[in-house]
């Protein structure tokens, strides 16, 4: 990073409260939102958007409502549809019964595969990819795989039982054609002359071996994920810029720096620490903090099971017991002592 | 499929046509063979009969219609409006009956008689029937929006009026008169039929619309002229009441004026009221803190009984006092006895309220609002005519409110109050606003109501012209003199010794942890410190210096103590919320030591 001069107008007095102010600065428009979220109830939710979203986001869930992607493309691949949609096919994923109707005849022991032309045609894949898959697919067992236009036959042979068929039925109709695990829809976008993918369901790490896909332009809104695979600091942009999407398209202002601060604090462990009692709140350094906060008794037996000191540094402690607090006007002192 | 039949929710048996059992069943009701207050219906979709006939159903009465002819002819007509039939009668008649919710959906019910054809059962009695006592009595409510008239009618509810003529004889714990109520000049059917102008609840008020500073956010001007003409004027009566009661120990409590020896002794001053019976007599003025009933009780723990044997009697007072901040005159004592066969005292204390700076108004539209000045009649603007409004509301109350039924109630009043006649608002079928336009231009009004008024203070006209109408008013019991409140030092809680809470402990307003977050991120700490303990629950604690324990001063001693190693030691004065000694000390009642490590301030 460049380091730029910082004018001191802008700079912080020093002891100034900013996390209160972060908190109240988000906290406000937040109870605005909560009126306004309630609108909604009823409509297809999708992703969800609103309080429910900032909530998911500020308690750091490792499985958020509605994982979405947003792909990037090679130079190659970005310019036409054509070739955007070939990058699409082989991320979305795809069973074999999404593209064909699998049916087994226990009688007869045999399993029929018709494979409805529109759909391979839709999500790009040929019958004789198809055949291939299920021919490694009951590669080394006792039966014959024979096709003819859009229809596999398997034949079993004697050896199998029935059980042993319908065992194969199940896990052959959810035979994995092409596509990446975990996304569940691949869409082709155009923005800015040129096209991009967006997908609902999340996978950066395989996404990125994908061919076509620009992998320095991977996006994903699942923070942990992020956190997992591109490190803390990538998740701590995409919590930044996730909180700030939630509160935009509610048309609500908040300064980036309050969210900055939210998602400094959430991340400053190397970990996303989510706020509240399992995360910030509970990890104060202080017994009375933490009393104050939830669950009194569990705080202060454990405090005299180990003989925990509280050095009165925070500010519930230091408003419980009746002093000033270690802020602003509390946190200046005389330098020369009459 | 056999369609059942349920009586009362009960299942009785089947029927096989059960529009033919429906129609029997409601001509024998009819013909006076079943009991009027049988209900039938026929539910095609769960194929079932109801016949209910218990009680708590809501039903509504309705004209009987024979193949598009209301059963209620001119003939009948006629004679109620000679008073040869009533009500009753025309039930009785098989012309008039009850439905309830379930067979309303066998009905086709006409709204108008004119429209009647052959498929109808029921006709209307009258459309203004379909709102119940309170929205009943709205005037023009089918002009306002819904929720306009909901508020209007929940605001109806609290108006002050007189509740009861023999108001004398009720020793109601609070209840209000109104000094002079008046009928409304734009009443309802539901309003003169239920007779309700008997205990009127409100005044006629003459209105203008004005936008004029002091009644800015639903504020409203008031005439001080009128209030001194009694304008809105009610009397409150509160009742306080003490019981002998005996207790299980076989004593009882007395009337007396208590001796200066007993327990709890107030001072001589707040007894100079009371008889030798330890009663207070009527027309007494009274304050707070002055005693109505002196009372005294037995200990509420029997006494050992001393070395010479005797019990000794140690009695406690409790008297019932006027609570502070309140004054009155005794209006009435009632001695009686009680349910449990006690001697009872009742004491009824009577307050003048003349409207006040804040005391709350509402029109019947849900326009409602608080006084924001009393402006003495000659500041008061007035018209070209020398009319003074006894009431001026600001303009900006209408248009988002879209309250039409105000401004129509407005035009009536007036034109009433010109013509000297009440003007029927009822919903949907009332008197016109086109009636009221020739009323007032007959008269040499404005046919739209607008005035040309002049201010008193400059003697200059009024650049626009003014909408002035007359508005029934009437006066919520939202009285400013029994909600005000401030304090600056009071009483404590006994446990935390920090502010009591309510008004009526005289309590303080909750400093609470929002507050506290916004003088955090102002980063004012000496603030806070002065707040949440200077002026809360400050304390001084002892801490050991050697063990940091919580030490105490011994009285009886006259020296400070250490729990743990005892006394002759040095001890530290600590500041501290009592908040915090009461959480040391349950910390400790849980088992664990706490222990205070100090050190010199930086």
């Amino acid at each position: 990073m460049v380091k730029k001069k910082i004018k001191d107008e802008w700079k912080i007095t020093p002891y100034e409260p900013i996390g209160v102010v972060a908190a109240q600065s988000i906290g406000e428009p937040g109870t605005q939102m909560t009126m306004r979220a309630f609108h909604y109830a009823g409509m297809a939710e999708q992703v969800p958007t609103g309080l429910p979203r900032l909530i998911e986001l500020v308690d750091a869930r490792k499985t958020p409502k509605q994982p979405i992607m947003e792909i990037h493309l090679n130079k190659k691949f970005a310019k036409s549809e054509k070739k955007a949609m070939e990058v699409a096919h082989r991320i979305e994923y795809l069973l074999l019964d999404q593209v064909a109707k699998v049916k087994e005849d226990l009688g007869e022991k045999t399993i029929v595969i018709t494979i409805n032309n529109d759909e391979i045609k839709y999500h790009g894949i040929s019958v004789d990819n198809i055949r291939s898959k299920v021919r490694s697919f009951f590669k080394e067992k006792d039966v014959r795989v024979t096709s003819k236009d859009n229809k596999i036959k398997i034949v079993f042979g004697n050896k199998n039982k029935l059980i042993d068929i319908r065992k194969v039925y199940i896990k052959l109709s959810k035979l994995h054609l092409s596509g990446v695990k975990g996304i569940e829809k691949a869409m082709v976008i155009q923005q800015n002359d040129e096209y991009i993918i967006f997908t609902s369901g999340s996978n950066i790490s395989d996404v990125r071996e994908v061919e076509g896909v620009d992998t320095a332009r991977v996006f994903s809104n699942d923070v942990k994920e992020v956190e997992k695979t591109l490190g803390i600091e990538a998740a701590r942009t995409v919590q930044v810029q996730q909180v700030k999407y939630v509160m935009d398209s509610q048309g609500l202002y908040v300064d980036v720096r309050h969210i900055m601060l939210l998602a400094d604090a959430m991340c400053f462990d190397g970990e996303i620490t989510s706020i509240g009692r399992h995360g910030l709140a509970g990890g104060k350094p202080s017994v009375f903090a933490r009393a104050a906060f939830e669950e009194t008794v569990r705080h202060i037996t454990e405090a005299a099971v180990t003989g925990t000191v509280d050095r009165l540094q925070g500010v519930t402690e230091n408003i419980l017991i009746g002093q000033t607090v270690p802020l602003g006007t509390g946190r200046v002192k005389l330098k020369v002592k009459l | 499929m056999n369609t059942g039949v349920y009586v009362n929710g009960c299942l009785v048996g089947y029927h096989d046509n059960p529009l033919e059992l429906y129609n029997q069943l409601v001509a024998s009701r009819r013909k006076g063979e079943i009991t009027k207050h049988a209900n039938f219906s026929y539910n095609k979709t769960f194929n079932s009969f109801y016949i209910n006939t218990d009680r708590g159903r809501a039903r509504r009465p309705y004209i009987i219609v024979d193949n598009g002819k209301s059963r209620l002819t001119q003939e009948l007509k006629d004679k109620l409006n000679s008073n040869e039939i009533g009500w009753e009668d025309l039930v009785n008649m098989g012309v008039i009956e009850y439905l309830d919710a379930e067979e309303e959906e066998m009905a086709y019910i006409a709204q108008w008689e004119n429209e009647l054809n052959e498929k109808h059962t029921h006709l209307e009695v009258d459309l203004i029937s379909v709102l119940g006592t309170v929205g009943g009595s709205l005037p023009y409510p089918n002009h306002n929006l819904s929720s306009r008239n909901a508020m209007a009618a929940s605001q109806t509810k609290q108006s002050l009026g007189l509740y009861s003529a023999n108001y004398t004889n009720y020793y109601l714990s609070r209840s209000y008169i109104m000094y002079y109520p008046q009928l409304p000049l734009v009443t309802t059917r539901t309003y003169e039929n239920l007779k309700m102008g008997n205990h009127a609840a409100g005044q006629n008020f003459v209105v203008a619309v004005l936008s004029y500073e002091y009644n800015t956010e639903d504020a409203i001007i008031i005439n001080k002229g009128a209030l001194d003409r009694g304008m809105g004027r009610v009397v409150m009566f509160r009742t306080s009441t003490a019981e002998e009661k005996r207790y299980p120990s076989g004593q009882k409590d007395k009337f007396e004026i208590p001796p200066p020896t007993i327990l709890g002794y107030r001072s001589e001053e707040a007894y100079r009221y009371l008889g030798s019976d330890g009663i207070i007599s009527p027309e007494v003025n009274v304050k707070g803190g002055d005693v109505l009933i002196g009372k005294t009780s037995p200990p509420r723990f029997l006494e050992e009984i001393s070395v010479f044997g005797i019990i000794e009697e140690k009695k406690r007072e409790s008297s019932v006092t006027v609570k502070s901040g309140q004054v009155g005159i005794v209006d009435s004592v009632m001695v009686t006895d009680s349910l449990g066969g006690n001697r009872m005292v009742e004491v009824r204390l009577r307050d003048i309220k003349v409207p006040e700076l804040g005391d709350k108004f509402a029109a019947r539209s849900g326009q409602k609002g608080v006084i924001g000045m009393i402006l003495p009649q000659e500041d008061m603007p007035f018209t070209k005519d020398g009319i003074v409004p006894d009431l001026i509301v600001n303009t900006h109350a209408i248009p988002s409110r879209m309250t039409f039924g105000h401004i129509i109630e407005m035009m009536g009043g007036k034109a009433g109050s010109i013509v000297g006649k009440r003007i029927d608002g009822s919903a949907f079928v009332n008197d016109n606003i086109d009636d009221f336009k020739k009323m007032l231009k007959d008269n040499g009004f404005d046919e739209y109501c607008e005035e040309e008024m002049f201010d008193p203070i400059t003697g200059r006209k009024l650049r626009a012209k003014i909408f002035v109408g007359v508005v029934y008013y009437q006066r919520l019991h939202h009285l400013v003199s029994n909600k005000i409140h401030a304090r600056s030092r009071g009483p404590v809680q006994l446990l935390t010794r920090q502010p009591t809470e309510g008004r009526a402990r005289g309590g303080g307003l909750r400093f609470g942890e929002m507050e506290r977050d916004c003088l955090i991120g102002y980063g004012s700490s000496m603030l806070i410190k002065e707040r949440l303990l200077e002026e809360s629950d400050k304390s001084t604690m002892l801490v050991c210096a050697r063990c940091g324990s919580i030490g105490y001063f011994d009285y009886t001693k006259n020296k400070t103590v250490c729990p743990i190693c005892g006394d002759s030691n040095k001890f530290y004065k600590v500041e501290i919320s009592y908040a915090f000694q009461l959480l040391l000390d349950e910390i400790i009642s849980l088992g664990v030591n706490p222990k205070i490590l100090l050190e010199d301030k930086a």
